[in-house]
């Protein structure tokens, strides 16, 4: 157990980080991460396009357009176009649900109250979060409830599973499908101890979460993303809509908008890639980044890095300048004094399984 | 002879040549390991220098010389296999044999009661 954001959290399982990794990507793991925030935004006029547009003031998303019953993946940016958090952003009808970085769920909470305490009634929610991840996953949970078996990707539903209202989104951070249950707290043992009575379900530590969300190339906030990186150098363009881009019918209007457009017309002296070691040593987060081998030009730094048991490689990511961001560029990482080639890779590490 | 250090090493004493491996104990704790780093045969170390690293999925540790002394050969094995350390820590996955620098060091090293009693 570590302590973690002021929760006593599992490192690993008794299986261990390997077969709790390899475990997740063939059959399911059970992860839990009631850490996390889970805040409701209720709009105090009842429109919830009147919350979209507030919550448009802090994120660069459309969040405007995220039908009923659909998730988004969302960024709170700062004044200089640094990230604040990462979050998830679901349209419940007539409230948005977020969930947010345990780490980060305080600020976040008084950010929006400062922001949206006008316009919206906040709630920092106190329910467990469950997450059941892995190619049988839906089949495992369709057992609790045949409801879940016609989501999609990024779908988010209320359900009940043995009689208890659960929020539901097909969603996950493993790069498997897979899906997250927001439970009232005096319920999660119960459904943690009935799914895991299921033969295919193990239970799955920080250790493997991390590795898993390091093979499918996303964000660890703290680590990948934090204050003093932007969405652009963060390569997250993909999280920014067309809508709120320059040209777009509601352009900027969120923090560090001039920042973060700017890098988008511009670009951005550094971006973050996935990295690949060419021998057997793991380089970590941390490592210095360099161009040449003795370590003459430095050009970034790993972010985050491990061993990636179902790439079978050392896997990495960090940020290099623009100049040494094309896939397949061999650069070298200072590893305990020794400058070992790294090659510049594609993310993710593993292809996802998203049920799109 | 067999000894033990409190950094969870073992050594198995022949002469003036020692065997030394991590214990099960030790790779129980660090888990599933991945890569192994072993000194050159030949290099000299101090008592408590690096003398290997070992990789598990989640973080890197170093392994400690446990006597002052020079690497005398390194088990290739567990660089080409690390797993073989989980599998087998106080057997095929040896790290180095250490030429003390003064056997009789051995001595103020812990024997297997005195290490089970550190871990239990």
């Amino acid at each position: 157990m570590v302590p973690f954001a002021g929760y006593d959290m599992p490192v690993q399982y008794p299986a261990g980080v390997m077969k709790e990794h390899l475990h997740t990507r063939t059959a399911a793991g059970l992860f839990d991460v009631s850490h996390m925030g889970q805040v409701i935004l209720r709009p105090k006029s009842g429109r919830i396009e009147d919350a979209a547009l507030a919550l448009e003031k802090l994120v660069p998303v459309d969040v405007l357009s995220l039908a009923e019953g659909r998730q988004r993946y969302g960024l709170f940016t700062n004044d200089e176009g640094g990230i604040l958090d990462d979050l998830m952003i679901a349209n419940r009808g007539d409230h948005l649900f977020l969930v947010v970085n345990a780490s980060c769920k305080e600020a976040d909470f008084a950010h929006l109250q400062k922001h949206l305490g006008d316009s919206c009634e906040l709630t920092l929610l106190d329910r467990a979060l469950i997450a059941l991840q892995g190619p049988k996953a839906a089949e495992i949970l369709a057992g609790l409830s045949a409801d879940i078996a016609t989501m999609r990707f990024m779908d988010v539903a209320e359900v009940s599973l043995h009689g208890v209202p659960c929020i539901i989104s097909r969603s996950g951070y493993t790069g498997e499908d897979g899906f997250e249950i927001s439970i009232p707290s005096e319920s999660a043992e119960d459904l943690a101890r009935r799914i895991l009575d299921h033969p295919d379900v193990m239970p799955i530590g920080l250790g493997a979460r991390d590795s898993l969300r390091l093979e499918a190339g996303l964000c660890l906030y703290g680590n990948d993303i934090d204050t003093t990186t932007t969405p652009v150098e963060a390569a997250l363009e993909w999280a920014l809509q067309k809508v709120r881009r320059a040209g777009g019918a509601r352009a900027g209007g969120f923090p560090g908008a001039d920042v973060i457009l700017g890098q988008f017309a511009d670009g951005a002296d550094r971006r973050r890639v996935g990295l690949k070691p060419e021998g057997k040593a793991p380089v970590r987060a941390g490592a210095q980044l360099f161009a040449d081998a003795e370590g003459k030009q430095a050009i970034g730094s790993v972010t985050s890095g491990g061993f990636g048991p179902s790439a079978d490689h050392p896997v990495a990511m960090g940020y290099v300048a623009k100049s040494h961001t094309v896939i397949g560029t061999e650069i070298f990482a200072d590893v305990r004094g020794k400058f070992l080639p790294i090659t510049v890779a594609a993310l993710p590490f593993v292809t996802p399984t998203y049920k799109r | 002879m067999l000894k033990f250090t409190d950094e969870h090493e073992w050594l198995i004493i022949e002469g003036d040549v020692a065997t030394v491996g991590i214990t099960a104990h030790a790779a129980e704790q660090l888990g599933d390991l991945v890569f192994v780093e072993l000194p050159e045969g030949g290099t000299a170390l101090d008592k408590g220098a690096t003398a290997a690293t070992v990789e598990s999925v989640k973080a890197a540790s170093d392994v400690y010389c446990p006597l002052d002394g020079e690497i005398v050969e390194s088990n290739q094995a567990i660089v080409d296999d690390p797993s073989l350390v989980n599998s087998d820590p106080q057997g095929a996955g040896w790290f180095f044999k250490l030429k003390l620098s003064d056997p009789s060091a051995v001595n103020a090293l812990l024997d297997e009661a005195a290490y089970k009693e550190l871990i239990a």
